[in-house]
């Protein structure tokens, strides 16, 4: 064993350790099962997910360093985990049907979807440079064959290409941003580097470094001008991979964004607070525009995912306590409300219509009323009307800027969710006014059921009662960076 | 108790929605019904409980639940019946009811699924109004704001076999974004400026202000609030979506376009009267933008030939009336005005309505005549309320449009006036002209005339009764606001009056008139003057109206001919619809078009997966398609955003 590492250390990567030993069993079981038996591996694939979740449950209280500070456990880490683990598990539930349409055999698909989440809880807890880029490629890797994972289909395949070489291409940035971070501190820890930088704010070497990161990880949220990938790859990717893409991924991106940013370069907060609230403006307005004119539903999503990035920057620029709780509430609640429109959109595809047009949504209110309301609801919510969750969301995000003295970046955002709602409404009044379009009967699997239900009672329940989200939100968002325990002085 | 309110509609809509299907059509409107009523007697008793309450400060609050909490700030989720809120559920329940009971008759051409689904609509809306009117504040009136919209949007494109209602619906949607904005951003800044949502502590904390006498804070979120509820209730330049939302059934029209939702608006100020008063600048434009609105509606309602058009700009025209009421601070009057208005204009839809129906949809005015004889009900109805709407004394209007009109004197702005005496002027011959052209005269002077079916039904036992209640509404409302100059003691306003309480020094400080009584009674003689003035004007529009359209119908067209110009730029409504499509949509669409989606959003894949076929596998096509931009193009623009910000740090 490395010096320095102790079986407790293997203790506290205790769910981190099941999902690792849960996707190699789900991988087995893909050669053992029968051909055909999608579903049973689909089940599997959410014990395991199942055990995982259970096996956070004795880390509720723990915050500590491990392995020498490569990664962090604390309530902060937790919080993302839990929210990457239930995209998952809604992923998967939205998968099997879906596979089944598109007549393909699930082979690697649920290993891969255990993979990427595994990258993105190690993301969320990695305070050292180098674990966090595990984390990074280990999700990213997962989703460059996951997008293309239809293979008869040539948009997917487009989609994995376009993924992997801008992925490749960004990955390159961020990367020279993380060494000269380490070349200008000598170490990889996010905790030490905060430590060494200190008193160094004019150092050009080092604003590079922050600029460099930045676009980096604005790849990975698609944030505007870094965003072009982002509508291709979510048209053409799966529809439950282009979910999962833009729920699972851009969440775990913000985690990294912000233990690299609060926890490793706290005092360079007046650069990138600048940066940042450039981004978010850019991004929050791109993506409305350009959402305003898509009809086809899943790019609309994309460059209205874009958007929603935009918001949660907001966070981070306020870069508060409470900006950082308003950001973990809004990761939640977007899983839900994002999720489900995806959910919807699977529910009508069809070996004949793709069902990702807006057209398609013609008078889905006569020929399924559960999944009109339910898309009427992520619609709302998405908008930002209350008492749906999203309005929760916004309200928290806005609140926090306004507290932390950026009214303007909060009245952007407002101006913002008002022009949006435009696009989202319009869905609603295809699917409420538009006479009803023949033959396409959205069809519906106890799979689908469930997961559209969670994602409904989620999205409104969290709108009317949030109290408890937002005590849990809080209490994680303190033990970032702050208040933290480094064991580690080297 | 209050909760149960809007509970209950929202009840009727869940039934309605799930089980709509399955019941029959007679079951689906029963209940539909039965929430509105139940939810009205709720509404009386509440308001018997309110009035029982010592004045003033009598107010019900009810806690729903504790919606959002942290640390020092918290918002719940309160119902809160004031005299205000009062007035407006039982404008919402009681008219709300009788379309309730209307619609029965009037969708009865509908297919069953259609028919519950229209009530579930109407059911949530009314649920939505009544949370709006009943929220403490602004976070849960923003529930019913939003809601209320969604309702209209889907009740006005229910036809969706139109063309032109699915349009409609477009056109609302953005000008009521734009109002939204205002809205959105009005209560962001109250937040930013006074820490709370609460209507009672933002009141508290504006009244401890001096009102502003140059353009600051206060009036700047004033204006903004202005603007969402210009967008609600339809004032210029944001009045272009109701009369197109007209395409929608006659008596969502009645309720949501003209009754209650469209004086969302109205309300808002009056909820935040305090505030507005502490902004004069801001009720100065309020008031201005009123009479212009009242004025400009009021001409093109000569000249439209559709009978539900002529009202929709009635509409606009009447709402313009209340916000002048606001913006001169009488806005106990323009409550009254509000109140009294939900009485005749739904009676006037609904009479429509009855007319559409019989006539089996049609709606343009040429088309009739005559009608006098075939529909008894609805012609002496529809009187009622026109004569209710044109200021005949004795009947509802008569008493609160006098009552803004004095009150706009009386506070000193006499060219207000003048301009709001001309608006009763046209009133009443643009309502005359509409009555004579459908119900009297003779049918077949127009081409077309000869599809009406020879023998006309009039209004069935459920249309014929929500008619007769209204038009006695429209007939006694007023006398709940009998002036203290006729003997009354205008009990209406007084009962209202502490929903906008501001101290006489505000009153003074912001050039509104002192107190209510003390004016009164000092201008007793002076309003008795006003009144007569009023009087004479009604008469002398009915008088030509009757000249005009009934005894010498040739004399109309003369004015036509003579006036060509002006009468095609009344008939083209003073092509705002077209400024707006040149100056904003061409210019958006542009951008949007041309400027994002070519600059912003590069697809590759565009014509030419479609032309190749998704079926088509190979490796080389994927790779010459990469090759050939989009890719590229991306990496680029990332590079590009590196270089932005790296120019941006070695810049600064």
């Amino acid at each position: 064993m490395p010096p320095g590492i102790t079986f407790g250390d293997f203790y506290n990567i205790l769910p981190e350790l099941v999902l690792t030993a849960g996707s190699l069993v789900v991988l087995i079981a893909d050669v053992l099962l029968p051909r055909r038996s999608g579903g049973w591996l689909a089940w599997i694939t959410l014990i395991v997910i199942g055990a995982t979740l259970a096996s956070l449950v004795p880390f509720r209280e723990t915050r500590v360093e491990v392995a020498n500070g490569l990664i962090a456990v604390d309530q902060f880490a937790l919080f993302f985990k839990v929210v990457f683990l239930g995209a998952a598990a809604l992923t998967v539930l939205m998968s099997v049907r879906y596979l089944e349409i598109e007549g393909a055999s699930p082979g690697e698909y649920y290993f891969l979807i255990l993979c990427a989440t595994l990258g993105m809880m190690i993301m969320a807890g990695g305070i050292d440079l180098i674990t966090i880029f595990i984390g990074l490629e280990t999700m990213a890797v997962s989703f460059y064959i996951l997008a293309g994972f239809i293979k008869p289909n040539q948009r997917s395949n487009e989609a994995a290409v376009k993924y992997f070489l801008l992925g490749a291409f960004s990955l390159g940035i961020l990367l020279y941003g993380m060494s000269l971070m380490y070349g200008l501190s000598g170490t990889t820890n996010l905790r030490v580097m905060a430590m060494t930088f200190a008193g160094q704010e004019s150092d050009p070497r080092l604003i590079l470094a922050v600029m460099l990161v930045a676009a980096g990880v604005g790849f990975k949220i698609a944030a505007v001008p870094f965003h072009m990938w982002a509508p291709d790859v979510y048209e053409g990717a799966p529809t439950p991979i282009t979910a999962f893409l833009s729920v699972g991924s851009t969440a775990a991106s913000f985690a990294m964004l912000l233990r690299i940013f609060l926890e490793g370069l706290p005092s360079m907060k007046p650069e990138w607070r600048v940066l940042f609230e450039g981004l978010a403006i850019v991004t929050m307005t791109v993506g409305n525009l350009a959402a305003l004119t898509q009809s086809n539903l899943k790019r609309m999503l994309a460059y209205s995912s874009i958007a929603h990035a935009g918001y949660v920057l907001i966070g981070v620029v306020a870069g508060t306590p409470r900006g950082v709780a308003a950001m973990l509430i809004y990761v939640l609640v977007y899983a839900f409300m994002q999720l489900g429109a995806f959910i919807v959109i699977v529910l009508m595809r069809r070996q004949d219509i793709v069902g990702d047009e807006l057209k398609d949504f013609s008078g889905l209110h006569v020929r399924h009323p559960f999944a009109a309301f339910a898309m009427l609801m992520f619609m709302l919510s998405l908008g930002g009307i209350p008492p749906t969750a999203g309005f929760m969301g916004k309200f928290w995000l806005f609140g926090a800027a306004i507290d932390a003295g950026y009214v303007w970046l909060a009245v952007i955002g407002v101006l913002n969710s008002a022009i949006s709602l435009y696009y989202y409404i319009r869905i609603v009044v295809f699917m409420y006014v538009k006479k009803e379009t023949a033959g396409s009967e959205p069809t519906m699997s106890p799979a689908l059921g469930i997961a559209l239900a969670v994602a409904v009672i989620a999205t409104i329940a969290l709108g009317v009662y949030p109290r408890l989200l937002f005590e849990l939100a809080e209490a994680s968002a303190r033990t970032l960076g702050a208040a933290a325990i480094t064991t580690a002085i080297r | 108790m209050l909760r149960l309110i809007p509970v209950l509609p929202f009840l009727g809509f869940l039934v309605n929605a799930s089980f709509g299907r399955r019941i029959s059509r007679r079951a689906a409107g029963a209940v539909a019904s039965a929430v509105m009523l139940a939810s009205l007697v709720v509404a009386l008793v509440a308001a018997g409980n309110l009035v029982g309450l010592p004045n003033p400060g009598r107010a019900l609050v009810e806690p729903a639940f504790s919606w959002i909490s942290s640390g020092d700030f918290s918002v719940n989720a309160t119902l809160r019946l004031d005299p205000l809120s009062a007035v407006m559920i039982l404008v919402v329940t009681g008219i709300g009811s009788l379309i309730h009971i209307y619609s029965t008759a009037y969708m009865d051409k509908e297919t069953d699924s259609e028919y519950a689904r229209y009530f579930s609509y109407l059911n949530l809306f009314a649920a939505f109004m009544l949370v709006l009117v009943l929220g403490s504040n602004f976070l849960v009136m923003f529930v019913g704001w939003e809601g209320v919209g969604l309702c209209s949007y889907l009740l006005v494109g229910f036809w969706y076999q139109k063309e032109s209602a699915s349009d409609a619906g477009k056109k609302a949607f953005i000008v009521n974004r734009i109002g939204d904005f205002g809205f959105l951003l009005g209560v962001l800044l109250a937040y930013v400026r006074f820490s709370t949502l609460d209507f009672q502590d933002l009141a508290r904390s504006a009244s401890a202000l001096s009102p502003e006498t140059s353009f600051g804070t206060l009036s700047l979120i004033t204006l903004l609030l202005f603007v969402g509820a210009a967008g609600k209730s339809a004032q210029i330049p944001l009045h272009v979506w109701l009369p197109d939302a007209m395409e929608g059934p006659t008596p969502v029209s009645a309720l949501i376009h003209a009754a209650t939702m469209v004086t969302a608006g109205v309300y808002l100020i009056g909820r935040n009267a305090v505030l507005f008063s502490h902004a004069p600048i801001t009720l100065t434009i309020v008031a201005a933008i009123g009479v212009a609105t009242a004025l400009l509606a009021a001409t093109i309602g000569l000249v439209q030939n559709d009978i539900k058009r002529v009202l929709a700009y009635s509409t606009v025209s009447q709402l313009g009336y209340m916000f002048l009421a606001m913006g001169v601070g009488a806005y106990a009057a323009g409550i009254f005005h509000l109140y009294t208005h939900a009485f005749f204009k739904a009676l006037l839809f609904l009479g429509s309505g009855a007319v559409i129906h019989a006539l089996g949809g049609e709606q343009d005015l040429r088309r009739m005549g005559g009608l006098r004889r075939e529909l008894p009900i609805a012609y002496s109805t529809f009187l009622v309320g026109a004569m209710a709407i044109a200021g005949v004394p004795g009947l509802a209007g008569f008493f609160s449009k006098d009552e803004v009109l004095f009150q706009t004197y009386a506070g000193g702005h006499t060219l207000l006036w003048i301009v709001g005496l001309v608006t009763s002027l046209l009133t009443a011959i643009y309502m005359f002209r509409l009555v004579f052209l459908a119900f009297h005269g003779a049918r077949g002077e127009e081409p077309g005339a000869a599809h009406h079916p020879s023998h006309l039904h009039d209004a069935p036992p459920a249309m014929a009764l929500a008619l007769i209640v209204l038009a006695l509404g429209s007939i006694v409302a007023g006398y709940a606001g009998l002036p203290r100059a006729l003997g009354g003691s205008n009990r209406f306003e007084r009962f209202l009056e502490p929903s906008f309480i501001v101290s006489q020094e505000t009153r003074r400080a912001a050039g509104l008139q002192g107190d209510l009584e003390e004016a009164e009674t000092a201008t007793a003689s002076l309003e008795v003057g006003l009144m007569a003035v009023s009087t004479l004007v009604a008469a002398g529009g009915i008088g030509l109206a009757f000249f005009f359209f009934l005894r010498n119908p040739r004399a109309a067209d003369d004015m036509v001919n003579r006036f060509a110009g002006l009468h095609r730029v009344l008939a083209n409504k003073y092509y705002v619809d077209e400024i707006y499509d040149v100056t904003v949509v061409q210019p958006i669409r542009i951008v949007s078009e041309d400027g994002l989606w070519r600059g912003i959003d590069v697809r590759a894949i565009d014509g030419t997966v479609n032309m190749v076929g998704e079926t088509v596998v190979g490796s080389s096509e994927i790779l010459r398609r990469l090759q050939a931009g989009s890719v590229r193009v991306s990496a680029a623009s990332l590079f590009l955003g590196v270089v932005l910000i790296l120019g941006y740090y070695l810049w600064r």
